[in-house]
């Protein structure tokens, strides 16, 4: 299928592609076909600067099981950064 | 008579009158009176093995054409950028995507081996997109590979601005073949039934088929979604119905 499910998110940061660090300030989560992966559907994320044209991108193509790690991940090592870090 | 093509990225006028890039799949014996193919692109976009689409129509006799329908946001991009960057901006609004297919086929229609005949294919979102311009413009044959959301709208929130089409059945201009996985949920064999039906109800000649054991994306060939018996038969009912409709 193609499932059309997108989000995009605003993100500040940066992000290491061909050309080495940009500056990152769009993000776009998908459920969709992946380019890369081996699966009919993975969770997709690109890291954006729209401002530096669309090769300033860098992408990610995961299974479902491994990006709700990744997920949980994330969200376990910000609970244990101290107070007043992030 | 020769059985030579030539493929190469050309410029056509869009959408607007915007100059955008195509690549032009085309016979090259001037005596040939060829019927011409406009081929959408898939949601992934503009890549290589929809130019191997059109290579293969060339192949079969046909001229052939793909617009990049993601060259104004990203051109010169690599088409998995491209994509990437058409998909956050909300995807490919219609009334361009009508533009671009209208420029595509008045292209195929100047080329000195036409016989004035014009189809439409398209896959994934370009199936969805090939059922647009198909009651949107006068075109001879139109082919919708697996499109989603002809029935039906995607769920709240998502950027992706595409909305249901099958109350503009009734506009159809020419002939629909529709190609279909039965395991597919976008578009489900419950919405090709309802598209089906609109089509029977407004008196459009149609011809619909979902293939067992295959899903979405059952003729791409280098993804895992292939499946060589539908796409094997998918192709020869494809050229079938273009040999009826776009023979001069």
């Amino acid at each position: 299928m193609c499932t059309y499910v997108t989000e995009t998110v605003a993100v500040s940061g940066s992000a290491k592609g061909p050309d080495g660090w940009f500056r990152v300030t769009d993000g776009s989560v998908y459920f969709d076909h992946p380019v890369h992966a081996p699966q009919e559907h993975t969770l997709n994320i690109d890291f954006l600067a729209p401002g530096q044209g669309p090769s300033a991108r860098v992408a990610v193509e995961l299974t479902a099981e491994s990006a709700r790690a990744l997920a949980t991940a994330i969200e376990s090592v910000l609970a244990q950064v101290p107070a007043g870090l992030a | 008579m020769s059985d030579a093509f030539i493929a190469e990225t050309i410029t056509i006028a869009g959408h607007g009158g915007d100059e955008i890039e195509a690549y032009s799949a085309r016979v090259i014996d001037p005596e040939k009176r060829a019927g011409g193919v406009v081929v959408i692109h898939h949601m992934p976009g503009y890549d290589a093995q929809t130019k191997e689409i059109a290579r293969n129509f060339a192949y079969h006799g046909y001229n052939a054409i793909v617009p990049n329908l993601y060259y104004r946001e990203a051109p010169g991009a690599s088409p998995d950028d491209a994509a990437a960057t058409a998909r956050a901006a909300g995807g490919v609004p219609d009334e361009r995507l009508v533009g671009d297919v209208a420029g595509a086929a008045e292209y195929l229609k100047s080329l000195p081996a036409a016989n004035g005949k014009v189809g439409v294919i398209g896959y994934c979102s370009g199936g969805r997109q090939s059922f647009l311009a198909a009651v949107s413009l006068p075109l001879d044959a139109a082919v919708d590979c697996y499109g989603a959301f002809v029935v039906g709208t995607p769920p709240e929130g998502m950027p992706l601005k595409v909305g249901p089409l099958v109350d503009r059945a009734p506009q159809l201009s020419c002939p629909l073949l529709g190609l279909f996985g039965a395991e597919d949920k976008y578009p489900s064999p419950e919405d090709v039934k309802v598209l089906d039906d609109a089509l029977t109800a407004a008196g459009k000649p149609h011809e619909f088929h979902v293939y067992d054991n295959a899903g979405h994306a059952f003729f791409s060939v280098n993804r895992p979604a292939y499946r060589p018996e539908a796409a094997n038969d998918g192709w020869a009912k494809i050229f079938a119905f273009y040999g009826q409709y776009l023979s001069a």
